[in-house]
C-alpha cells in the first residue's frame, strides 16, 4: 500500500494503482478524456495522450505536472488536482484539441453524446483561443455499418484497442506521424476493404463524433409512409433492455411494453420480436446439436447467431468453417419466415413486405445485405436500425415512449418464451439450447431452467451439463479476443466441447456496437444482463419447444426440425473469405 | 495473425527467399515477447531488397514476424526512410537538415526538381531517377549535402547541380548495361 494525500485528504492505495483510481477512492474526480476503463471486463485503456487529466505531483521536495491516468501512486506523494493552475492547463488543452476539431456539433451525430463537447462545457469554453490548420480527411462511408469522419477524431486511441487488444480483429493503426496522423486500416484503405467484421465495438468506445452507425432512420421513414408497402418491424432480445435508458425509464423497470407502443406509434403496421425467432433458432440449432450428439462426429457445435463473430470466422478460422451451425441467425430467419409464412397467410406479395430490424449491433446492417439473404432482389430483412437510431427516430416524432402504456407484440410472429429473451445476454443462446437439449434427449421436464453457470460478463465460462446418461462440456465467450484462444484450442484439439457460444461484443448483445452509449460505465452493462434474466423469470413459458406459435409453424408449414424446408429458409453456408 | 495469408506476390520469388533466409538468421525465439523488436531492422533489409515495401512485402514481413499488417504498415508511415512506392534506379537525396537547411539546401532541391520535372518524392516517367529529402546524414561540416545512392556530394550549391546529373545520368546508365 502506498500512503499519499490527494486535495490535503489521506489516501491509502494500492503499489500499482494509478492517481486517478487512488483519487476516486475519496471520491475526488479528476476528468479524464481519451482514458477509458472498463472495469467489469478488466480492460483499462490508458494512454496517456490527451493530457486532460493532469494533476500537480508533489515528491520528494520536488513539484510536477504528471497524468492522472497512467501515474502511478508512490509513497508520501502530494497531489493536487484543482489548483487554478492545473484548471487553466486543462483549459489549454482543450483548446488545444479544439483547434484541430471541426464547430458542426449542432448537425453532429454525436451531439450530446460527445465526451468531448461535455469537457468544453465543463470548462466554460466560450471562444477560440487558437486557430490555424485543421487536418481534413474524406468520410469513410464505404461499409453499411460504420461511418468514419477522422476529422473529428481526437487521437485516443481507444477504438485501437477495442479492435487490437480486446477484438484482436486488428485492422486499426496509428498512421503516419505528427499533424498528419491518423487512427486508419493500413494505408488508409476504406473499411470495407479490410478484415473489419464491423462489430462495432470501436464505435462504442469513440469519445467524440469520428465513429458513428451509418444511418437508415430515412429510408425506413419512406417505407413507413409508402402506401403501397406494408411495414413490419422486429426487435432483437438486447434491445428492450437499453432503450430505457434514452427515455430515463427507471433502472427497474421493464420498456418492452412502451418499446412495442412506440413502434406501433410510429406506424408500423405489425410489431414483432426477434425472440420469437431465437425460439425457432434453438429448434433448428438444437436440433443439429443433437444429431450430431447422437452420432458423435464433427463436435463441438458453434453457435452462429452473431453476424460479427460469423465475419470473423470467415476470415481468420476458415479451416473450421464445418463446425459452426448452419442456422441462419434469429434476425435472417425472422426475415426468412416472414417473406414467405407471414406473407402468405395475410396475401402480400414478399416485394411489398417490408422488414425492419432493430438490433443493438452494427453487423447486422452488414448482414442482412449480404448476397446469400437476398432471393431474387428482394433482401429477406430491408434495413437494420441500432438501438441508438430507433431512440434517434422516437425523439424525431416527438414520442416519449417512458410515457406511454405498455402494449404486447403482435402475432404470429410476436409470441417468445423466456428461452428467446436471455438470447441478449452472453451465456443465453447456449442456457436456451440446454433447456430444449436436455427435454428433448432424456425425455423428462428439466426440474431448474436456470444454467446459472454459464451466465455473467466473464469472457469465457465452461459447464459440465448431464443429460441423461451423457456429460455435455459447454463453453461460452464473448470478444472475438476470447473467442479466438477458444477457437485456437479447438485447432490444435486440446480442446474437447460439445457446444460453444461465440459472441463478438464482450457481454454479449446487451454490450453491441449499437445500443446507448454507456461512456465506459460498465454497471449499466450489469444492469442491462439483470433485466434480461428478469424478463426471462416473468415469462410464463420459458422453453422454446413450447412456444405455441412456433409449434404452429412447424405444423402449418415447415414440417419438423431440420426439414428440407427449414434448410432452404433457416440454414445457411459460410465462405472463405480472402485476407484483404 | 490470420493462417489465411493468399495475398498476391508479383515481386520476385528470390528476393523473398533472401529475405525469409534474413528473418531465419536472426534466430528469434518464437516465444520471444521482444520478437516486435526486430521488426525495423527486417523493414530495413526489406526495403534495401526490394527498393520499397508494398503491401505484399509488408504482409510478408508481419506473418514472418507474427505481428499484425496494420502494426507494420504503421511503423512503415511513421518513419519517413520506409517507401511503399517505388524509386528510381538512381535515387537522389537532398538533406534538410538544420544546417544543411540555413546554407541553402532549399535552393538546391528546387533546381533538381526544375532538372527533372518532378518533385521532391516523384519518379522521373523513366524509371531512371527519384527525388526526395531526408533529415541529416551527420556530415554538416559538408553542408548542403545530397546523397545519390552512397555516394555523398558535400559543399553544394544550384550550380553543381548540372555536373551531379552527369554523375547520375552516369551511374543510370551504367546499371542498364550491368542488367
Amino acid at each position: 500500500m502506498a500512503k499519499v494525500i490527494i486535495n490535503d485528504i489521506p489516501v491509502e492505495a494500492l503499489n500499482d494503482a494509478s492517481i486517478l483510481d487512488a483519487a476516486k477512492e475519496v471520491d475526488i474526480f479528476i476528468p479524464t478524456l481519451c482514458h477509458l476503463d472498463l472495469e467489469s471486463f478488466n480492460i483499462e485503456h490508458r494512454t496517456g495522450s490527451c493530457r486532460v487529466c493532469m494533476v500537480e505531483v508533489e515528491l520528494g521536495g520536488r513539484s510536477k505536472m504528471m497524468p492522472a491516468c497512467c501515474t502511478p501512486v508512490q509513497d508520501g506523494m502530494k497531489i493536487k488536482t484543482n489548483t487554478p493552475e492545473i484548471i487553466q492547463i486543462r483549459r489549454t488543452v482543450l483548446e488545444l484539441l479544439l483547434s484541430d476539431h471541426p464547430f458542426d456539433c449542432l448537425i453532429c451525430a454525436k451531439s450530446l453524446d460527445c465526451e468531448l463537447q461535455a469537457l468544453a462545457r465543463q470548462f466554460g469554453i466560450d471562444h477560440l483561443t487558437y486557430t490555424g490548420e485543421r487536418s481534413s480527411y474524406p468520410r469513410d462511408t464505404s461499409s453499411n455499418a460504420i461511418n468514419r469522419d477522422l476529422d473529428k477524431c481526437i487521437m485516443c486511441r481507444r477504438c485501437e484497442t477495442a479492435c487490437n487488444e480486446i477484438q484482436t480483429v486488428k485492422v486499426l493503426t496509428g498512421y503516419k506521424r505528427g499533424f498528419m496522423a491518423v487512427v486508419a486500416p493500413p494505408e488508409m484503405k476504406p473499411l470495407n476493404d479490410t478484415n473489419c467484421v464491423f462489430c462495432g465495438q470501436c464505435v462504442n468506445v469513440c469519445p467524440t463524433g469520428a465513429l458513428t452507425e451509418i444511418n437508415y432512420i430515412n429510408p425506413v421513414w419512406k417505407a413507413i409512409n409508402d402506401p403501397t408497402k406494408k411495414v413490419i418491424v422486429q426487435t432483437a432480445p438486447a434491445v428492450r433492455v437499453g432503450i430505457g435508458e434514452e427515455f430515463n425509464i427507471p433502472e427497474n423497470e421493464s420498456a418492452t411494453g412502451k418499446l412495442v407502443a412506440g413502434l406501433r406509434r410510429l406506424g408500423f403496421d405489425a410489431v414483432f420480436d426477434t425472440d420469437f425467432s431465437a425460439d425457432l433458432t434453438i429448434m433448428e440449432e438444437g436440433h443439429e446439436l443433437i444429431n450430431r450428439i447422437n452420432k458423435n462426429e464433427n463436435l463441438p457445435i458453434l453457435t452462429s447467431c452473431c453476424p460479427g463473430w460469423v465475419n470473423f470466422m470467415e476470415y481468420q478460422f476458415p479451416d473450421l468453417l464445418h463446425i459452426p451451425s448452419t442456422c441462419k441467425s434469429p434476425q435472417q430467419m425472422f426475415g426468412a419466415i416472414a417473406k414467405s409464412y407471414y406473407a402468405e397467410k395475410i396475401g402480400v406479395s414478399p416485394k411489398d413486405l417490408i422488414v425492419v430490424s432493430i438490433m443493438p449491433c452494427l453487423a447486422k446492417k452488414y448482414e442482412a445485405a449480404k448476397p446469400e439473404f437476398i432471393n431474387n432482389g428482394v433482401p429477406d430483412v430491408d434495413y437494420v436500425l441500432s438501438t441508438r437510431e430507433l431512440a434517434k427516430m422516437f425523439k424525431e416524432a416527438g414520442i416519449n415512449i417512458a410515457k406511454l402504456k405498455d402494449e404486447d407484440y403482435d402475432n404470429p410472429l410476436g409470441e417468445s418464451t423466456g428461452a428467446g429473451v436471455i438470447f441478449g445476454a452472453s451465456g443465453g443462446v447456449l442456457e436456451a439450447a440446454l433447456r430444449t437439449v436436455s427435454e428433448v434427449i432424456s425425455k423428462t421436464e428439466l426440474k431448474d431452467v436456470n444454467f446459472v453457470e454459464v451466465r455473467g460478463l466473464e469472457g469465457i465460462k465452461e459447464a459440465t451439463v448431464k443429460i441423461g446418461e451423457l456429460d455435455v462440456k459447454v463453453a461460452v465467450t464473448s470478444g472475438l479476443g476470447n473467442a479466438r484462444k477458444i477457437l485456437e484450442k479447438i485447432r490444435s484439439g486440446e480442446a474437447k466441447y460439445h457446444a460453444i457460444e461465440i459472441m463478438a461484443c464482450p457481454g454479449g448483445c446487451i454490450n453491441g456496437g449499437g445500443q446507448p452509449y454507456i461512456h465506459g460505465d460498465t454497471t449499466k452493462l450489469e444492469r442491462r444482463m439483470k433485466m434480461i434474466y428478469t424478463e426471462d423469470e416473468r415469462k410464463v413459458i420459458r422453453k422454446s419447444h413450447d412456444n405455441p406459435y412456433i409449434q404452429k409453424l412447424y405444423k402449418e408449414f415447415l414440417g419438423e426440425p431440420g426439414s428440407k424446408k427449414s434448410h432452404e429458409l433457416l440454414h445457411t453456408h459460410y465462405h472463405k473469405k480472402r485476407e484483404k | 495473425m490470420s493462417e489465411v495469408t493468399e495475398y498476391k506476390k508479383i515481386l520476385p520469388e528470390e528476393l523473398y527467399r533472401k529475405l525469409d533466409s534474413f528473418v531465419e538468421d536472426l534466430g528469434i525465439d518464437s516465444k520471444d515477447p521482444r520478437k516486435k523488436g526486430y521488426l525495423i531492422q527486417v523493414l530495413h533489409k526489406a526495403q534495401s531488397l526490394f527498393g520499397y515495401l508494398p503491401e505484399e512485402v509488408q504482409k510478408f514481413v508481419a506473418r514472418k514476424l507474427g505481428v499484425c499488417h496494420s502494426e507494420v504498415s504503421g511503423v512503415i508511415s511513421f518513419y519517413n526512410f520506409f517507401t511503399t512506392l517505388p524509386k528510381g534506379k538512381v535515387n537522389i537525396s537532398i538533406c534538410m537538415g538544420t544546417a544543411c537547411f540555413v546554407r541553402g539546401s532549399e535552393k538546391v532541391l528546387k533546381e533538381f526538381e526544375n532538372f527533372l520535372h518532378i518533385k521532391s518524392g516523384g519518379v522521373t516517367s523513366d524509371g531512371k531517377f527519384s527525388l526526395d529529402v531526408l533529415r541529416c546524414v551527420g556530415a554538416c561540416g559538408l553542408a548542403p549535402v545530397v546523397m545519390v545512392g552512397d555516394r555523398v556530394y558535400g559543399n553544394v550549391n544550384p550550380k553543381m547541380v548540372g555536373d551531379i546529373m552527369t554523375d547520375c545520368i552516369k551511374l543510370a546508365n551504367s546499371m542498364e548495361e550491368n542488367k
